[in-house]
């Protein structure tokens, strides 16, 4: 399970990854008065600027930060759901991004995703067995109705839910065995790579450990990678190899979970982590941020983090960091850190 | 069930929940949502209501306001509050008492503020259903309690709409309302959950800052244990209805003596567990109340479970360390 970074080749990788939206809708609501004179303008959500990271195969990396940080455009860029503006995602060495549906149906057998509300994603008018058979028919044209059959059995046992009940529809589960009928629906086509955006998010605690431990036991027994999406960092770190911290669409930090978790390097990262609410813990024991996260639509110049960085200083707001390898392994967006002045 | 915690007969109580049976009566059948719910609060005392969705928290908090719509009834059961039995009020009195000596803040800002007003119109609209004063004197409080909640430029803010604002600020404007009246006890119903973790770490900090320099009692309903162990003394931690573990939060915390309080604070990853490491899950799901096993209601999904659990429902004992348990097996 240890996969040591950096010395196999990358399952994924993402380089430079840039995605926009359009938000000004139509021409007469694009234009303004400016001076007297009719002036057209565009408004555009920066949602992911600039991005790169690999993820090794057998590994679980995931992906942290608040809302509107880009984090699951990120991962929808990934699965190739969003065109990105510019930027590349490979798969196993091979630019996936550019390619028409044809040519990526084969890529679609490997990469599958599980979705945060298992109430949202399941077809509330088709069977469990269904939901299940639909991918495997799909991507397996050639499985005779008994290899379909024996498939929906072995991947329901798989997830903990008895195949006896195939025949019911999805309003018929509690939300913790929709969420496994999510994740059972992934896993039919014996998928490499895994997209779990906020899997746990809409389950109770006692059911957020039961489908935990599932994740778990599939990569343990399917070798399966995970490039998992969350904003509950203790979750996080329980389950990730390396862990990448967003902030308005870029990345800050990017590092394996021990090092991150017991040294965060970011200032971002710092009040992050110090925010998690510990048992037994003191409220007041967290870095107070000033300010709010501002919006993507106007996105601060320099870095992006500096309006409610303590240690910005007068680089931090004219020039972007880059995202650079402090020690082996660790890598952090930031002019203080780069600079030594934290 | 009349028992009570040992450190609440010290103190002089504000509110005093006996014996709250709530049900709602459906088609199916008649469904009860809260049974037999007991626990005291002091003045400036913060209680937790912990539980998972279903456990009857929230609809705990409502009948404290006697606030429970058809086809909810309170069946049984006082609530007893500076000295007033407030399910037998008449609706008129009962307005003394709702937002003015008991407010309430919601988990979602968004819902719970009237986005075609301003917040200074909100304000002031509040204050003087409850105060005779003028539109001035309304306005100079309300800028008074924006400022207490940390509003930067409040004057400004007064003129602005909530869609204005960002979430944790909204946020603190439903607090800053919730504060107008000056009131004994604020019920804060999962005040953070739709919030970002440094925006609920801020909003706890201004709640527990709050309660202490206005001497509030807070009840904080929520499903986060970790949250509530930071800000409240007592925890009771409610299943299927009932309060199953009730007690100080540190004693709670450390030494948590009902199997589900137990398996709820295993089943959170805790730091230094070792990454991959199986967590301990509590097997099952919480029952639904048309269908509430017979006696202990967790003893379908209880590791513990003996013969006596499936047929006779445990009472809301002290177990000698303090907390009151409710399980036949401690």
């Amino acid at each position: 399970m240890n996969v040591e970074p950096a010395n196999t080749a990358p399952l994924l990788e993402v380089r430079d990854l840039v995605k926009h939206f359009d938000i000004s809708g139509g021409l007469l609501e694009q234009l303004t008065l400016q001076g007297g004179r009719m002036v057209r303008r565009r408004t555009l959500v920066r949602a992911i600027n600039g991005v790169s990271l690999t993820i090794q195969p057998g590994e679980t990396l995931s992906v942290v930060g608040e809302s509107g940080c880009g984090k699951s455009t990120l991962a929808r860029a990934v699965m190739g759901l969003y065109q990105p503006t510019a930027g590349q995602v490979r798969y196993g060495g091979e630019r996936i991004d550019n390619l028409d549906s044809r040519a990526m149906m084969p890529f679609r057998r490997k990469m599958q995703m599980v979705f945060q509300d298992p109430y949202a994603s399941l077809n509330p008018r088709m069977t469990v067995r269904q939901i299940l058979e639909e991918p495997l028919r799909f991507h397996h044209p050639g499985h005779t109705e008994a290899e379909v059959r024996d498939k929906v059995a072995e991947v329901m046992r798989q997830v903990g839910v008895r195949p006896g009940w195939a025949d019911n529809y999805p309003h018929e589960f509690s939300g913790g065995q929709r969420q496994r009928i999510s994740i059972a629906r992934a896993l039919m086509v014996d998928p490499a790579f895994v997209v779990a955006d906020e899997p746990i998010a809409a389950l109770d605690v006692s059911i957020q450990a039961q489908i935990l431990n599932l994740l778990m036991d599939a990569q343990d027994q399917r070798g399966l990678t995970y490039l998992f999406i969350s904003h509950d960092l203790s979750v996080v770190r329980h389950i990730s190899t390396r862990v990448a911290v967003m902030y308005l669409g870029c990345l800050c930090e990017l590092a394996p979970a021990d090092p991150l978790f017991e040294a965060p390097l970011h200032p971002y990262t710092q009040a992050l982590l110090s925010a998690i609410p510990r048992l037994g813990g003191k409220a007041s024991g967290h870095i107070r941020l000033t300010g709010d996260v501002p919006t993507p639509i106007n996105l601060p110049p320099g870095c992006v983090f500096h309006g409610r960085c303590r240690q910005a200083a007068q680089r931090c707001r004219e020039e972007v960091p880059a995202l650079r390898e402090h020690a082996p392994g660790r890598f952090v967006a930031c002019h203080a850190v780069e600079e030594g002045r934290i | 069930m009349k028992i009570q915690p040992q450190d609440a007969t010290a103190t002089p109580r504000l509110l005093e929940v006996a014996d709250l049976t709530v049900k709602f009566a459906l088609r199916k059948g008649t469904l009860p949502a809260v049974s037999g719910v007991s626990f005291n609060l002091g003045p400036g005392e913060r209680l937790g209501l912990v539980g998972e969705s279903g456990a009857g928290k929230s609809v705990t908090g409502f009948a404290i306001l006697n606030l429970i719509a058809k086809p909810g009834f309170i069946e049984s059961g006082q609530v007893l509050f500076e000295g007033r039995n407030l399910t037998a009020l008449p609706e008129d009195k009962l307005r003394e008492v709702r937002g003015d000596r008991i407010s309430m803040i919601f988990q979602d800002p968004m819902m719970t503020l009237n986005p075609v007003l301003t917040v200074g119109t909100q304000m002031i609209e509040t204050l003087k259903a409850h105060r005779d004063i003028s539109d001035k004197q309304a306005e100079a409080i309300a800028l008074e309690k924006l400022r207490k909640v940390y509003i930067p430029s409040p004057e400004k803010r007064l003129a602005q709409y909530p869609h204005e604002f960002s979430g944790g600020m909204r946020q603190r404007i439903v607090i800053a309302i919730a504060l107008l009246t000056n009131p004994a006890l604020i019920i804060a119903d999962e005040p953070t959950t739709a919030l970002d973790v440094t925006i609920q770490a801020e909003i706890m900090d201004l709640l527990l800052e709050l309660c202490r320099t206005e001497n509030m009692g807070l009840i904080l309903i929520t499903h986060d244990l970790a949250v509530v162990s930071q800000v409240t003394q007592k925890i009771a931690v409610m299943y299927a209805g009932r309060i199953i573990e009730m007690g100080l939060t540190q004693e709670i915390i450390s030494n948590p003596l009902h199997p589900y309080t137990q398996g709820l604070i295993r089943a959170l990853p805790q730091s230094g567990s070792g990454r991959g490491a199986r967590l301990e899950q509590i097997p099952g799901i919480m029952p639904s109340l048309y269908n509430i096993p017979k006696g202990c209601a967790f003893n379908p999904r209880c590791p513990k479970k003996c013969a006596i659990c499936s047929d006779e429902t445990p009472a809301l004992l002290s177990r000698g360390s303090g907390s009151l348990v409710a399980c036949h097996c401690v």
